[in-house]
Parts: C-alpha cells; structure tokens; sequence
C-alpha cells in the first residue's frame, strides 16, 4: 500500500497528548514553556483531527487502524468513523480553551498557591490521550484502557492541591469510579468467556448467535459499567457531590467530557453490540427519571457549581432518552445533543470561574450586583444559560426538537410520558438558568440572603461606587468568550451539523460501515441487519445510503 | 470446557467480601475491599481462558482443547497493573484526609446538609407580595415591609407573616 489516508494517522491524536506529557513533567520548574508545550501539542492534535474529520466527512464511512500490522480480530484496531472524529474535534477545542482559560489563572498570578501548577499540565494532556482512546477503541478492552488513562488523570485533577473538601469529594469519586470500571471489566471478562474476542466489530457478529438471556445480562453489565461513568440516574448521586470541589476548570472539563464518554459507550453498545430493543423501555423510564430528578436536585442549591452539576445530570438523560427511543431520527438527534451539550455545558462552568474570579464565591446567597458588576460575564452567561434552557434560536433547541420529534415518531405510550418529561425539564431548566441569573446578576447586593456576611467585597464596593479590586482579567474572558462563540456557532452552523449526525447515525444503525472497516467486505455483508430490523429503528430497508445494502431488504 | 470450581467459589467469595468491605465507612476497609473487588475481577478473566494446566504455546498442529488461551492472561495483567496504581493513589488520598481532618472515614458533605436543612419557605421566592403603587411610602405604611424585613434579618422564617407585636 503505497497512498496513506490520514486516517493512519489517527494513533497520534493518542499518542502526541502522551509524549507531551512527558516533555511537560520534565519542564517542572518551568511553568511558562510547559503551558507553551501543552498547547502546541493540543494545537498540533487539534488539527490532526480536524484534518480527519473533514477526511471522514468528504469520503464518509469508518475507516480502521491496524496497530502493530495484526488482523483485525487479534491485533488493537482503532476506528475512526463519523461519529467519533466529530468527538475527537469537539473534545480537542474544549479541551484547549479550557486549557488557556486555566494557564491563564494559573500563570498570570499567584492567586491560588496551593495549586501545583507543575502536574496540572501533563495531567491534563494525559487525560486528554485517555478521551482521545476511548472515542478510537475498536474494542472493549482498549476501552476500558482510555477509560482507565482518563480516570486516573481525573483523580489527581479533581483532588489537585489536596484540600480537605477535594480529599473528601476525591475519596467518594476515585471508589465509585473503581466500581465502575471493575463492573466494566467483569462484563467484558464475561464477554470474553462467552464469545472469545473483545473486537467490537467481531462482536457485533457473535453476540447476535448466543442465548438471548445471556445477551441480556452482558448487555445489563455494560450499561451498568457505562452509566455510572455517564450518570444516569440511579448511578448518578456520585456526580453533584465530586465535581464542584474541583477548581473551575477542571469542573468544566469533567462536566463536558467525562460523562460524555459514558454516554459515547453507551450509544455504541446500544447500535453496535446489541441493536435490539429489548432494554429500551428501561433505558426510557431511567431516561425519564434522570431529567426530572437531576433538575429537581439543581433546584434547591445554593452554589452555582453545584446547580449546574444537577442539570448536567438532568440532561445526560435527553441523551439516554435519544438513543432509548431507537429510531434514526432519535439517534440523529442524541449525536446533535452530545456536542451542543459539551460546549454549553463546559462554557457556563467557565463562566462560573470568571464570576469566582472577580467576586471570591459561587455561592448563590452571597451573590449579586454582578450586572453592574461586569455586563460583560452577564452576557457571557445569559447566551448558554438560554442555550440549555432550549430558547428558540439556539442550538440547545434544535437538539431538543430532534429528540421530541424522536419521541413523537416512536409513538409508544411511555414514549410520549417522556416526550411531556423533556418538555418540563427544558422549562424547569430556564427556571434554574433564570432563578441564578436573577439572583447574581440582577438583584442588588444588599438582597442577599447572607445577613452576616452579606454580599461579597466586590459587589459591595460597586454599590458604593468605589474602584473595584479587580478586572476581568482578559486571559480568562477571552477562551470564555471563545467558547461561548463556539457555542453561537453551532446554532448558526446546526444545519450541515445536523446533516452530518444524520449521516452518522445513519452507519451506526446500519453497522456494516464499522465492521467493514475493521473485519473486510465479507464480514459487513454478513453482519448485515435484516430489514425488519432496519425498519425497527425507522428506516427502509432498501433505500441504504451509503452502504450496500441489498436491495431485496425493502418490502414494505 | 471444564471450569475449576474452587477458583470460582474463591471469586464467588472474594466478591462478596469486597462488597460487604466496600459499603464500610472507613477508608482503609474501602481500599482493601476495592483491592479485593479488582482481584476478584481478575480471577473471572483468568477463569474465563479455560482449565488450568495447558501450555499457551500454539502451533497450528495443535488442537483446540490443548492449549490454554493467553489473551486472559494479558488482559489481567493490565487490570493489575492498573488497580496497582489506582490503589497506590488512594493510599495517599486516606494519608491526606488522616493528616486533615484525623479521621480513617468518609467525611460528610457539609453542602448536602446545609441544603436537606434548608426549609422550604424561602421568602425571597415565595412570599406574597402586594401592589404598591407608590415607592415613597413610610415603613408604617408599606404594604411589603413586612417581607422586607423577613429577608434581611432572618432569611430562612418559615413565614414572612407579620405577627402581633412586631414593629409595625
């Protein structure tokens, strides 16, 4: 093979983050060239994938990666498909602005000395090598390894400085986490007895043929492993509780992406693995009860942090509701979602930062003023909070339409109970937005509930029309404002985006692309679904696009 | 294929124990019972590679049943490298809390208390309040004082009703 696709490169966005890592530990007393190594190394990953997704969205398809020049099922294949080059990017450009938005916290003074700036770096670039594997893993093993990479460099992240409260929220993470991955690997040792491979490709040809009791215990244990990762209600208490400790940044990084991992798995094990329908009611009522029982808890908090931990909760369950109802423009939809979700999510924990930056606290009762504060973070918080809250023009909207048309086309009783819940919760969403945005922003400090310690240093000097002590610092505001622009730009880009989830859902479904791809045309044609199948997920069996399907599949 | 049932019973067991360790309060038991739950883990990987005793050398002269498969054996040896290091870091993060807070226990949160405490009368949401037409008004006179009042001295009354001998 002479021609090389880029989509050999696709080790690197891997492998670089790693080696960065390392020239990062090694410049330790150094803070500035490490932050320029970080970036120049996230810079350089950033563009790889870039570069692979326009690859993947100009030829279409999946395309895989033998490591080490072994056959797919024996040798590490990684995948690159639409799906995941689109987390790749979404991931890497989070990932960065955050990382500047912290450098510039960390560097540009010495406000928090307990922060070790010297492992913060390479453990960030670390944990985005162990993403960057799991979104690539063509098999369940190398999987649970990305998730391992990103777990690790989460617990140093989360407990970095080692104060009392990150110990103790670290200690409840790091178990839950540990549980987690042990069910994981229980499941896949399982697996592994049952079928003898852990390829995912070829698993999706073997799990069909076993015992469909069996098939439904494994597939219990790899969503019981995957939503604790992702929160999804019963297994989400650990989230609220863990993240908000963690300094700004990490807690912006952790909501955008770690969960998102989670629910990245269960949207493959749901389309690849198992295509049936026989855990979608399940996945539908804990849907259901995710989004209602994580806003309700987003309700009655007094610190920002922890409001938007509930939420994000709360709207990890649009996503499990996309993929519950099993239809095409359901899965569409959740794709849309995933990616609306990390930038809007990631951007108001940012916001969050800046408001802690110039005010000392996150705490609901004792802010205010903030608007006279600095109109600046107000608008910069008012335009995602709308986003999640599903106001008409924003992203966040066009993502929910698609999951209640979703809902709406399944047509199922419980169906349209969850189609009423994601109504209410996208309400009682704008209802939180609005309850910290009328509190922090608008209401005068000295409404505040705090009597003893009312109002912070910073609002008070404001209301006494004195200098206040600080600016927003523009290293801060500007990855912010970035990634709010980021945000807007979905909107204005959600057309071609959602053409491009549409196609991507489309080769989930169909699963021949990925096996294709990893296992060779003889396999995709076996692994063929039949087309009261494809029908079960709401598309014809004959039209295929993009895949050989054979054309006497449509009867209807 | 034949599967040992002493390895198995131990796994059966191991599991057990680790649950039970893991729903402790103290931390060192909750390594020790997430150590125990990993090893158990392990134990089902290399149960799952067959009968004990075969050789994993394979030469395509050999038939299924006589050589033991060696992929378990490299899965869990990456599990135990990984849980090596997971439970190095949570032996430094009970060091850390032991040095804190001179306890071997998961600690409460404080947020989630302040928050199941909290009444759910909050007078700045939920209070009543009348039409004022005029923003001049005395305090006597102000329809609203009352409210007013309830937030700023005590935020957390579970009424904002004025009562016999307050000052108005």
């Amino acid at each position: 093979m002479i021609d090389i696709s880029v989509v050999e490169l696709a080790p690197l966005s891997v492998l670089l983050p790693i080696l960065g890592a390392a020239i990062a530990f090694t410049l330790v007393r150094k803070p500035v060239s490490q932050v320029a190594v970080t970036l120049s190394t996230l810079a350089i990953t950033l563009a790889l994938e870039i570069w692979l997704l326009i690859d993947v969205w100009i030829h279409g398809g999946a395309e895989a990666v033998l490591l080490g020049g072994w056959e797919a099922p024996i040798g590490i294949v990684l995948v690159v498909d639409r799906f995941s080059a689109l987390m790749l990017v979404v991931s890497s450009v989070v990932v960065m602005l955050v990382l500047l938005f912290s450098s510039a916290q960390g560097v540009g003074s010495d406000e928090s000395p307990q922060q070790p700036v010297s492992i913060f770096h390479p453990t960030f670039l670390i944990l985005t090598a162990g993403v960057s594997n799991a979104f690539l893993a063509g098999d369940l093993f190398n999987l649970y390894v990305g998730f391992e990479i990103l777990l690790t460099a989460s617990y140093v992240l989360l407990t970095i400085g080692g104060t009392g409260p990150r110990v103790r929220a670290g200690v409840t993470y790091v178990v839950v986490s540990v549980v987690s991955s042990v069910v994981f690997l229980v499941a896949i040792a399982m697996i592994y007895g049952a079928t003898g491979t852990v390829n995912m490709a070829d698993l999706a040809m073997k799990l069909g043929d076993l015992d469909p009791d069996l098939q439904q215990l494994l597939h219990l244990m790899l969503l019981v492993g995957f939503g604790i990762k992702a929160a999804v209600f019963p297994l989400s208490f650990w989230l609220p509780d863990s993240y908000p400790t963690a300094p700004a940044p990490v807690t912006a990084v952790f909501a955008g992406l770690l969960t998102k991992v989670g629910v990245y798995a269960i949207i493959r094990t749901e389309t690849l693995l198992f295509p049936g329908d026989r855990v979608n009611s399940l996945l539908l009522v804990i849907s259901g009860l995710t989004m209602i029982v994580g806003i309700l808890g987003a309700l009655v908090q007094f610190d920002i942090k922890r409001v938007l931990s509930f939420t994000l909760v709360s709207h990890i369950g649009y996503m499990i509701f996309g993929v519950a109802v099993s239809n095409h423009i359901g899965l569409t939809a959740t794709v849309f979602y995933v990616v609306h979700h990390i930038t809007i999510q990631t951007a108001l924990f940012l916001v969050t930062g800046l408001i802690e930056y110039r005010t000392g606290s996150a705490n609901l009762d004792r802010l205010g003023s903030m608007l006279k504060i600095s109109p600046l973070v107000a608008i910069l918080y008012i335009i995602p909070a709308l986003n999640l809250g599903g106001i008409p023009p924003f992203s966040g909207f066009i993502g929910k339409v698609g999951l209640v048309q979703a809902g709406v086309a399944n047509g199922s009783g419980l169906a349209w109970v969850l189609v009423a819940a994601s109504i209410i919760t996208s309400l009682l969403t704008l209802l939180v937005m609005m309850r910290i945005w009328s509190r922090v922003f608008w209401r005068p400090i000295e409404d505040s509930e705090d009597p003893a310690m009312r109002g912070t240093e910073e609002a008070k000097r404001v209301d006494q029309r004195k200098k206040p002590l600080r600016k927003d610092s523009p290293g801060l505001v500007a990855p912010t404002v970035a990634l709010v622009t980021v945000g807007v730009a979905l909107t204005v880009v959600a057309g071609p985006l959602f053409e491009f989830a549409d196609e991507a859902a489309d080769d989930m479904i169909h699963r021949t692309p990925y096996i294709q791809a990893v296992l060779g045309d003889e396999a995709a044609q076996q692994a063929q679904l039949e087309a009261d199948q494809l029908e079960a997920w709401g598309i014809e069996g004959s039209d295929g696009a993009g895949t050989s399907q054979d054309s006497e599949g449509g009867t209807n | 294929m034949t599967i040992d049932a002493i390895l198995l019973i131990m796994m059966g067991v191991m599991f057990a124990a680790a649950i039970y360790l893991l729903l402790d309060r103290t931390l060192t038991r909750i390594m020790f019972g997430l150590m125990m739950f990993t090893n158990a883990a392990n134990l089902l990987i290399i149960i799952m590679a067959g009968p004990a005793g075969l050789p994993p050398i394979f030469r395509d002269d050999i038939a299924a049943d006589e050589y033991l498969d060696p992929l378990p054996q490299a899965l869990t040896l990456t599990s135990i490298v990984i849980s090596f290091a997971v439970t190095a870091f949570i032996l430094a993060l009970i060091y850390r809390s032991w040095v804190l807070a001179r306890r071997d226990e998961v600690q409460v949160d404080i947020e989630d208390i302040q928050v199941a405490e909290q009444p759910t009368y909050d007078a700045e949401d939920d209070a009543l309040i009348a039409d004022e037409a005029s923003e001049f008004l005395e305090d006597h006179e102000d329809p609203n004082i009352y409210y007013e009042y309830t937030t700023e001295t005590n935020p957390n009354v579970d009424s904002a009703e004025p009562k016999e001998g307050d000052r108005w």
